[in-house]
């Protein structure tokens, strides 16, 4: 039987042309495109479209009035860009105190948060009575929605909060968090007698890269960005411990008791069974991680909107005020390139840094293992043969 | 060759196991419990005292800010709370959730399906441009957002708040993942038997797809339920207020509640009842999905 039926209705009504095979194909090259059609056209204007429009209006000096296409539109180059990277100015020196605070915000969310989701992911692949409810707590607060969160955290961090309440129980002075902007290395290096932060030493205050003393970058995040880092690493710890539990759970156990066999202790069978394991797990969660964080938004929008003393602004959120509160829109665009740019060149050199050896090493054994299966298969079948 | 096991060597830690497992309670057991109740404390108490301060009046909540039990017990905030337009932006947060989650079930699995599937021009085209597209950081996308949302004329319109919602590029990519991973044999069957790809879709491959149904629509459910930023972008106008933009209000003291914690705490609560009902009933959907989801890095 070489006739293939006609299929009922739909999508591959045509009659067959040529032998029915290639009009099955006809059929599902048009199905294909009917059934991909609907989000490649939603894609296209909510995501594509949109980053060619931004990138237009970077370009120009556009006031969020009428169309951005219009004749009236001066096209200005890449002005804007300039304004936020070379020259001095407030615009610039805003930018870059939001550079800075996200950057301190990365430098200490992405280790912590990753340790801690890999701490409780082990302890929690021992053998643990309820793993459920640990579990279940601790990636709770991943599914819940940041404006809850940010709700329930405004109040534990207020001055008179619950934080400080539990603070003032081991005779801790606490501060007022949200509102607090001074820094936490200036702190630090106040307790340690390095300098006096209220006369910072004039060798820091005096010069500096891209608009801002070497005192203003090496301040740290301040006491108020601090409060976002405990909210944001709270939060989304419990989603990075999911991932590297399944990734536990595909730890070969035959290799683990291997390993306890060869009489390797805790430690050594963490080294040198886990942690490989779990490599690949680790670079996507500080991947995810990184990407993550420089874009905080909500938070910032939710409780400190930049304050105090612009200790809490971000690329992000400083590029939306700009736009939708200053008018800025060219200036706002190139802010979102800026941190876009960012982000690639963070995630491509983090893949280049946590790659080297490791992918080198890995193929290589690859290679040994291919061969080595190549050779054991031949003898099977040479076996399965006689 | 011996038969006895060898005697575990002093240097190293632990000694080999004994062909019986002893039944003792190790030092490392007991820090590992330590931990996880120190851990559990932290994560589970800041949502006690939610739920218990959402029941104070303002000046207990401020006094007592530790304390879990209210007194008095009232439900105050939660009656002030029906002055403010909370069920205006609950209703509005239930019909873009719904339509959003509906929209991104329907349009990932098909576009998922025909990329795993069927055999058609441009289809590696397609997938490159979803994988390029799951890569843009969705911050960067917030002012671009807005611009073409201004440029077609639905800035500040019930279609703005859900449409750009429903083009998701990574549910797309959970679907393929999953029609991959199951066997093409009983589709062919049906499709020998004269079914169309529509028809072959819809009554032989969805109905097997229902896991991973269900962990997109509770996947997407939860993302638009919880979703801000983009609301904040599409629309100004207060009828359209969801519950995320809308309890934003209260917070940034827009409605003169900068003190009234009760208030905050209790609106906070019940927007994320509806997540939370559907997180404990579909548990371990999320925890499937947060992996499915991870695949993307």
């Amino acid at each position: 039987m070489t006739a293939v039926p006609a299929p009922a209705g739909g999508l591959q009504t045509r009659p067959s042309r040529g032998s029915g095979r290639s009009s099955a194909r006809a059929g599902q090259g048009r199905a294909g495109w009917a059934f991909t059609v609907p989000q490649v056209v939603l894609i296209g204007l909510f995501v594509l479209i949109p980053i060619l429009m931004a990138f237009w209006v970077s370009l120009t000096d556009w006031r969020g009035r009428g169309s951005p296409f219009s004749g009236s539109v001066g096209f200005v180059g890449f002005d804007n860009y300039a304004t936020i990277l070379t020259e001095p100015g407030l615009a610039r020196q805003d930018f870059m105190t939001s550079l800075r605070n996200n950057a301190w915000y990365v430098l200490l969310v992405v280790p912590l948060q990753t340790a801690i989701a890999l701490g409780l992911a082990l302890v929690l692949n021992s053998r643990i009575r309820a793993k459920g409810f640990f579990r279940t707590a601790f990636y709770f607060p991943t599914v819940t929605s940041s404006v809850a969160i940010s709700l329930v955290f405004i109040f534990l961090f207020t001055g008179g909060g619950a934080v400080n309440g539990l603070l003032a129980v081991f005779g801790i002075d606490g501060p007022n968090w949200f509102s607090d902007s001074r820094g936490l290395l200036h702190l630090i290096g106040d307790g340690l007698g390095f300098w006096d932060s209220a006369n910072p030493p004039a060798a820091l205050t005096d010069g500096g890269p891209l608009g801002l003393s070497w005192w203003d970058w090496l301040s740290g995040p301040s006491i108020a960005l601090a409060a976002l880092i405990l909210l944001v690493v709270w939060t989304s710890a419990g989603g990075y411990m999911l991932m590297f539990l399944a990734a536990l759970q595909d730890v070969p156990a035959d290799v683990r008791e291997a390993a306890v066999m060869d009489g390797a202790n805790r430690w050594q069978r963490f080294r040198a069974v886990t942690l490989p394991a779990l490599r690949p797990t680790l670079f996507l969660v500080t991947t995810l991680g990184l990407i993550g964080t420089w874009q905080v938004f909500d938070q910032v929008y939710l409780i400190s909107q930049g304050n105090p003393a612009k200790t809490t602004l971000t690329p992000a959120y400083l590029s939306y005020t700009s736009a939708f509160e200053a008018g800025q829109w060219g200036r706002a665009a190139a802010m979102s390139f800026v941190l876009f740019a960012i982000i690639v060149v963070l995630t491509t050199l983090q893949r280049f840094l946590m790659r080297d050896k490791d992918a080198i090493a890995e193929k290589k054994a690859t290679r040994t293992a291919q061969r080595a299966r190549a050779a054991t298969s031949r003898t099977t079948f040479f076996q399965a043969g006689r | 060759m011996t038969t006895t096991l060898p005697a575990p060597r002093a240097d190293v830690g632990e000694p080999v196991p004994a062909p019986r497992r002893r039944r003792r309670f190790p030092l490392g057991r007991f820090l590992a419990y330590v931990v996880l109740v120190f851990f559990a404390l932290v994560y589970v108490y800041p949502f006690l005292i939610q739920l218990v301060t959402s029941f104070k009046t303002n000046s207990d909540a401020t006094n007592n800010p530790l304390s879990l039990l209210p007194d008095p017990v009232t439900a105050a905030a939660f009656s002030r709370l029906l002055d403010t337009d909370f069920t205006l932006w609950a209703l509005n947060s239930v019909w873009v959730s719904v339509l959003v989650t509906v929209g991104r079930v329907f349009l990932c699995s098909l576009a998922g399906y025909a990329l795993a599937r069927l055999r058609f021009r441009g289809r590696s085209a397609i997938f490159t441009a979803v994988l390029a597209v799951m890569a843009v950081p969705s911050v960067v996308l917030l002012i671009p957002k807005f611009l073409v949302l201004n440029q077609l004329g639905i800035y500040d319109t019930p279609v703005a708040l859900f449409l750009p919602l429903v083009a998701d590029a990574a549910g797309v990519f959970i679907m393929k993942q999953f029609f991959e991973s199951v066997p093409a044999s009983i589709e062919e069957a049906a499709r020998i038997d004269g079914a169309g790809t529509f028809r072959v879709f819809w009554s032989v491959v969805l109905p097997m797809a229902r896991p991973a149904l269900i962990t997109l629509t509770i996947l997407s459910f939860q993302a638009s339920w919880n979703e801000l930023p983009h609301f904040i972008v599409a629309s100004q106008d207060r009828d359209l207020y969801t519950l995320t933009k809308g309890v934003a209000t209260l917070t940034t003291g827009q409605l003169g509640s900068g003190n009234e914690f009760p208030l905050t705490l209790g609106a906070a609560l019940l927007m994320t009842l509806p997540v939370a009902i559907v997180f404990f009933v579909f548990q371990r959907y999320f925890v499937a999905g947060a992996n499915d989801g991870a695949v993307k890095g």
